[in-house]
């Protein structure tokens, strides 16, 4: 039995001849309220003081942000919190050059980047900024920019992107999710 | 702690168009003309609205049949408050409604105004909305057949 296709299929006399219809409009719309979890919590409290807080691992120390009270590849608890620095790099990155719709304040082109903060065995998402998009580059060295002080709230937001220091890159060897590995003098595939 | 939790407002939109396929776009270009269908099984049955393949035997379905615009209640619930994004504002039955010629129940709104007018059952008739575009909302609901 062939796949049904739109000559196959047989109309009533009252649609025959009027013009199909091709596509529908399904939009959809999800209200959270979001509840942060304990960890959660700490992490934006603390970008309250312009501080980023990791969780540190007891099994190896690997440095996981943002913190979600587990380490996910041995499954224990984790109760260390562990400040991190506002700088790191690009472990990898994505220009988009499409807008949003319904999203407003970000032009395109933009570039969405894993920033691995200096310490952190793991990337999380930000933007980057503060040069063409042509030069960001894995293993590019940035620092965060923040809001006014007098704009702080608990929330991510406080960070509006990463611009890059101007430092010299970590090697491609040692960048993204590599560089916890290599931290270690371990060979790994990531 | 003392301080109060923290809470934020969370919303995840996409506005999605679907391109419909032949027979779910039959369904939907029949409500744009004011006509309900529905498409016709390997043993005769109708399945209102369409579905592009048998349910049991899993063979493509292509015989899109019109079906009446009145049936009969087979089950039905009350709606009070609507919700905020329901296509209706006003409290309403959500019922299961077997059109004339056909052979499953469709879901839709009965328009009423208390769960009393409400009785399994109960012949109910199509209320079109005056502006269609080939979308489900074109249908506005079922009234009772005796005040339509």
């Amino acid at each position: 039995m062939s796949e049904a296709s739109e000559g196959e299929v047989r109309l009533p006399e009252s649609l025959s001849g009027v013009e199909p219809v091709q596509s529908v409009r399904t939009p959809i719309r999800l209200e959270y309220d979001y509840r942060p979890s304990t960890s959660a919590e700490s992490y934006l409290r603390a970008y309250g003081e312009k501080r980023i807080i990791g969780h540190r691992s007891p099994v190896d120390g690997a440095v996981f942000i943002p913190p979600r009270g587990v380490d996910p590849r041995h499954g224990v608890a984790i109760s260390e919190e562990v400040d991190l620095p506002d700088t790191g790099h690009v472990g990898n990155f994505c220009v988009t050059h499409l807008p949003i719709p319904g999203r407003k304040g970000l032009e395109v082109p933009y570039v969405s980047a894993w920033i691995h903060l200096d310490g952190a065995a793991v990337g999380f998402l930000g933007l980057v900024r503060g040069c063409p998009s042509e030069e960001v580059r894995i293993g590019m060295q940035v620092r965060a920019v923040w809001k006014p002080d007098g704009e702080l709230g608990t929330t991510a937001e406080n960070i509006l992107h990463w611009e890059p220091t101007g430092e010299p890159d970590v090697p491609f060897e040692r960048a993204g999710n590599r560089s916890f590995h290599a931290g270690r003098g371990e060979e790994t595939d990531a | 702690m003392g301080e109060a939790p923290l809470r934020a407002d969370l919303i995840l939109e996409y506005p999605f168009t679907r391109t419909t396929g032949p027979v779910i776009g039959a369904f939907l270009t029949g409500l744009r003309e004011g006509v309900l269908t529905g498409v016709r099984r390997p043993d005769g049955t109708v399945m209102v609205p369409p579905a592009e393949y048998d349910p049991v035997t899993s063979e493509p379905l292509t015989e899109i049949v019109e079906v009446g615009q009145a049936g009969e209640v087979v089950s039905w619930t009350w709606v009070d408050p609507p919700r905020p994004q329901s296509p209706w504002d006003e409290p309403h039955g959500l019922a299961l409604i077997l059109l004339d010629g056909a052979d499953t129940p469709m879901l839709h709104a009965v328009l009423v105004d208390s769960p009393d007018e409400l009785v399994t059952g109960m012949r109910v008739l199509a209320v079109w909305s005056r502006e269609r575009e080939g979308h489900i909302a074109d249908l506005s609901g079922f009234s009772p057949e005796e005040v339509a």
